[in-house]
């Protein structure tokens, strides 16, 4: 604030405070002291533009000006209203406070409302409670305040409240040459018991070398006589003896910690955010800006505040090189950047050469521009710090390490979820992370931190599936035939993650090396073989959970989903690579009762199509390169599903080849005639359409199933289609030439 | 920012690094993680070892340091390697480690007036204690105690004591760039906040990170049947297990001691190998054991949990707690710490 400005305000101040007995002077100095509130709030919010400011927050500052004029008028006879319009303007101000603090004319205001007496002592402990600034407390106003504590007007509660507000916003205090004046007064509130401890403190605060006099010591040292050794007093004492060694001959125990109890607590987060306020703007990557910070009170000796380490940079560990540096590590490190002045992208970006490194790599956990920075930096050492301590950590931290300590599970949880948003920003997985699924998959019980822990299996970096199976899947699969149906459907999951991520991870890689040398050959092949075992393994996974599960729902539709990723590896990863589901997954999907699973394979089958026939257009156009010609046996695997398929629902002709039924067994179970059973209209998922389709044609009449053929056929199958069965109509648009109309439907 | 745009084109970058790292398949990192995939796949401790025996560079070691180490009680702790360390800067770091400590003992106290550091740290390497000429020097951290007088200058008291040392680190060695120096096992004696304060020093200034060594049941017994082998000029202690019965309301614990020399001849009973000592020698050893007692009291040992073994050699208890006995296998007992400490830091 301005010098210029303060007098103006001062001046605004003494009129509010002399003004109780004229409306209009108050009324006048509010608007003052409003118009100064935008000022100063606009000095901090640098980036607002004037013109917004004032419009948005308009009704807001009405709203406030009346709450003011209101309290400063004291309270209303009238006393049915009088509850709900204070607490109307409680609420006001609150909100103000809370949000963005108080002006400093609107704590004068406050502070003399608290204090005279006006209201009763409730309201004031709470006018008292949300007297936040939102940058500075004047001198002047405390002075004033301590003013209305000698005429006596406040209770003892409010007086002890008003030295623990004043104890905390200390440092918010212009000046302190007025109230270091009222020493005297301070030192004389000693006396009050209730008092003492916060005045102590205060006493503490303000203490200057001057203010420590003979009669002040005798003073203490008497009421310490009678009140025992006192922390505060204590403090305040070793105090005057550092300032004056020889008036206090009396040894004080230097090795007793001693401490004030924490008066400013009712105002910590107020005062966090007023702390930021007056530093300016907050540095800019609070996306994430997550982890525990320091909200670790017990445990851990050592590392006192949290998991992860404080953001430090290594200035120390440079200090140590300097004696062995060669000039030109001297010159280079010289403009070096101090981390925690890395606010924005774009300084990264200039000083990207020249960055000091954090000395614990952990931090950079916390900070996605550390993170970027992580993500591209050549220097082993960096990861290799990064992999120890989170190796460790995780090994330490993780609770189903330690028998029966499940006490510290919120936070083992809140570290891994950190690790995986830090993942996910940086799209790749920690090796440190991969070493520690090997070691604690084995000793997992399936629960603990289960979506954190399955997370974390779908960013294992890529590599040879076959060196990671006996480690990892193989634990994995005992764990999954043994748990719930939940269970199976987040682990299918959280392999199709896996899946995609190591996709995505190996088609970016091709993009970058467009030519195909020697040894990135053999890498390719070596990486699909990779891929493809991992399909493999989930199918196996699916066929084995299907039939435990009895064919259900749920499992198939997540069983789908995975295969959904798998048919379309060649067009939309380029990738190539097709592979087919296993029939332990097809015939129950085909056969299913859930016409969405029926429709989800029919689109599969559909992208599988494509894939293979764009395979099949570029085995033809780029002849030379036929490395990765896929084996016919592919292609006749998928032709055997499509007849099947075709043969079922379409023809009415199904298990043609492949399967055979002995036609007794058929007899025996009174299906002789199942050739068009599983046909569009009878087939078990979609009869409810077929018959809804037949009553919304003709309500009345009673027709039979068999009806639906020739036009009719049409017509049902619009009618399907109408009814959100897209992926059997892409499947029928490119597998089956609709222009000859079904030839079996007699029936 | 545009994170995504910016998270892609790292990502590019990123990639193509990592898809030479498939070529050549040669970074430190990958290295590590081929390391821990051998660890994990296999049976966790390889399945034969060396009797401990008198190593060559033990020669040049100082013996008053030596004794200072022998028949103190150390609490094991597990250390990954240190970034940036340079036994060049000893002094240095005693300095700095002093006024951190200082530092940390007055915080939170809202006072503490025109009061002298009372604490004074040294560093000093502890030569000829390690096992081979490629690892790393071993140093001693100590905590004294300066006394207010100047008269009693001469003699300060010892407050603290740590040391870190690595014998035999060859696995770790290998997989470490320069930058790091490996010194995977730290050793302490002394009060605990002290421990918590140089650990912290070193967290914050290496880079590093400390982790409480346990010793479980199975590598107890591999230590009972390995000290047992050890040739001795002189038993001076009794070869004593001691077994713990988990119950409530209190635990109840088994003491087992043989006469060393009863030990031994079990020992050579069962030892075929020359020289080496082997899993199954280590079971057939400890089964003989547990046979025993059960004839006699009808307990079957292998039911409980072995927390410590004693003999003339070193004396370690479960929770990571060693005492080193006797000098000429004082390198034995350090290299299958180091070891289980690098099994632990991997």
């Amino acid at each position: 604030m301005s010098p210029q400005k303060r007098v103006k305000d001062s001046k605004a101040q003494k009129r509010t405070s002399q003004g109780s007995d004229s409306y209009q002077t108050n009324f006048v100095a509010l608007e003052e002291e409003n118009l100064n509130d935008s000022k100063c709030s606009l000095k901090h919010g640098q980036d607002n533009p004037m013109k917004d400011y004032g419009h948005v927050d308009d009704e807001a500052e009405d709203d406030l000006k009346r709450a003011m004029r209101y309290f400063e008028k004291g309270p209303v006879k009238t006393s049915q209203m009088k509850d709900k319009t204070l607490e109307k303007h409680f609420r006001t101000v609150e909100n103000v406070a809370w949000k963005s603090g108080l002006a400093p004319e609107g704590i004068d205001i406050l502070l003399n409302v608290a204090l005279s007496g006006k209201f009763g002592n409730a309201v004031n402990t709470r006018i008292l409670k949300c007297m936040i600034p939102a940058t500075l407390v004047s001198e002047d106003s405390v002075v004033k305040a301590i003013s209305w504590l000698c005429v006596g007007k406040c209770s003892g509660s409010t007086k002890v409240l008003f030295y623990r507000w004043l104890v905390a916003m200390f440092d918010f205090i212009d000046h302190k040459e007025q109230i270091n004046l009222l020493y005297g007064f301070f030192f004389a509130s000693l006396q009050d018991d209730a008092l003492c401890p916060y005045v102590c403190h205060l006493l503490y605060l303000l203490t200057k070398k001057e203010n420590v006099k003979p009669f002040r010591v005798r003073k203490l040292l008497s009421l310490q006589a009678k009140m025992g050794m006192q922390p505060h007093l204590q403090a305040l004492l070793s105090l005057y003896k550092f300032f004056a060694p020889t008036l206090i001959s009396v040894s004080l125990p230097a090795r007793k910690k001693i401490y004030f109890k924490n008066s400013d607590n009712l105002w910590k987060t107020a005062l966090l955010a007023l702390r930021q306020r007056n530093q300016g703007p907050p540095p800019e990557p609070v996306k994430l800006m997550l982890g525990p910070a320091n909200v670790r009170p017990l445990k851990r000796k050592w590392n006192s505040y949290s998991v992860i380490p404080v953001l430090n940079s290594s200035s120390y560990s440079k200090e140590y090189g300097k004696k062995g540096m060669a000039l030109s590590d001297y010159l280079s490190s010289n403009g070096s950047f101090p981390l925690e002045q890395l606010k924005s992208f774009p300084q990264l970006l200039k000083n990207i050469h020249c960055l000091e490194l954090p000395s614990q790599m952990g931090a950079v956990l916390n900070n996605s521009l550390l993170l970027h920075y992580i993500n591209c930096v050549k220097d082993e050492s960096v990861l290799l710090r990064l992999y120890h301590w989170l190796s460790q950590t995780l090994q330490e931290e993780c609770i189903w390490y330690k028998v029966n300590n499940y006490e510290h599970g919120k936070e083992f949880a809140s570290f891994l979820d950190t690790i995986i948003r830090a993942q996910c920003f940086l799209q790749e997985g920690f090796y440190s992370c991969e070493t520690f699924l090997y070691k604690s998959l084995p000793l997992w019980d399936g629960l603990c931190c289960r979506s954190q822990f399955l997370q974390l299996v779908s960013w294992i970096p890529f590599s040879s599936f076959s060196e990671m199976k006996p480690l990892l899947f193989d634990h994995l699969a005992q764990l999954f035939f043994t748990s719930t149906i939940y269970f199976k459907c987040s682990v299918l999951q959280t392999l199709r993650e896996l899946l995609q991520n190591w996709l995505l991870w190996l088609s970016t890689d091709i993009h970058m090396k467009p030519v195909m040398d020697s040894p990135l050959e053999s890498t390719l092949s070596g990486s699909m073989n990779s891929v493809s075992e991992l399909i493999h393994y989930v199918g196996w996974l699916s066929t084995t959970a299907v039939r435990l599960e009895s064919n259900n729902t749920f499992l198939l539709h997540f069983i789908l989903d995975f295969y959904e990723k798998v048919c379309d590896v060649y067009i939309n990863y380029n990738l190539p690579l097709v592979i087919l589901f296993p029939p332990g997954i097809f015939y129950p999907t085909l056969l299913s009762l859930d016409s969405s699973i029926l429709n989800q394979l029919c689109y599969i089958m559909h992208r599988y199509r494509k894939n293979l026939t764009a395979a099949k257009k570029n085995e033809f156009i780029q002849k030379t390169k036929l490395q990765f010609r896929f084996s016919t046996k592919t292609y006749q695997e998928f032709n055997h599903y499509l007849m099947v398929m075709v043969g079922c629902l379409w023809t009415s002709r199904p298990f043609q080849k492949g399967l055979y039924i002995d036609h007794e067994v058929l007899e025996k179970a009174g299906v002789v005639e199942y050739k068009s059973s599983l046909n569009l209209v009878h087939h078990p998922a979609l009869l409810s359409y077929a018959v809804s389709f037949l009553l919304q044609e003709c309500p009345e009449e009673r027709v039979s199933m068999s009806s639906i053929r020739g036009k009719k056929w049409n017509w049902y199958l619009d009618y399907l289609f109408s009814e959100g069965l897209q992926g059997l109509q892409l499947f029928i648009k490119s597998s089956i030439h609709r222009s000859s109309v079904p030839t079996d439907q007699r029936a | 920012m545009d994170s995504d745009d910016t998270a892609e084109s790292t990502l590019r970058h990123r990639t193509s690094s990592r898809l030479q790292d498939c070529c050549i398949g040669a970074t430190p990192l990958q290295k590590r993680i081929e390391s821990v995939r051998k660890q994990v796949s296999f049976v966790p401790t390889p399945p034969r070892r060396k009797i401990p025996q008198c190593s060559q560079l033990q020669e040049d070691n100082d013996p008053q340091k030596v004794a200072f180490i022998l028949h103190k009680q150390w609490t094991l702790y597990s250390l990954t390697p240190l970034y940036k360390f340079s036994y060049t800067n000893l002094k240095e770091y005693s300095r700095l480690l002093s006024a951190f400590i200082a530092a940390e003992k007055q915080k939170g106290l809202a006072v503490e007036v025109g009061e002298d550091v009372s604490v004074k740290v040294t560093f000093s390497t502890l030569l000829g204690m390690k096992g081979t000429q490629r690892d790393s020097e071993a140093f001693l951290v100590q905590i004294l105690s300066k006394s207010q007088l100047p008269s009693e200058n001469r003699e300060q008291k010892v407050l603290w004591t740590g040391w870190f040392c690595c014998v035999f680190g060859d696995s770790l060695l290998e997989t470490i760039p320069e930058d790091f120096t490996c010194v995977p096992l730290f050793l302490a004696n002394g009060a605990e906040t002290n421990t918590a304060l140089v650990g912290t020093w070193f967290q914050k200034t290496f880079d590093c990170h400390f982790s409480p060594l346990a010793i479980n049941a199975f590598n107890l017994s591999w230590m009972a049947a390995m000290w047992t082998a050890c040739k001795m000029d002189q038993y001076m202690a009794a070869t004593e297990l001691l077994w713990s019965v988990p119950c409530s309301p209190q635990s109840l614990d088994i003491s087992y001691a043989i006469h060393p020399e009863d030990a031994k001849a079990l020992w050579d009973s069962v030892h075929k190998t020359p020289g080496e000592v082997t899993q199954e020698e280590v079971d057939l050893f400890m089964d003989c054991l547990y046979s025993h007692f059960h004839r006699h009291f009808k307990i079957h040992l292998s039911a409980t949990r072995l927390v410590r073994v004693s003999t003339s050699v070193a004396s370690v208890h479960t929770d990571g707690k060693i005492k080193i006995l006797c000098h000429k296998y004082l390198i034995g007992v350090l290299a299958y710490l180091t070891e289980l400490a690098i099994f632990q830091i991997d």
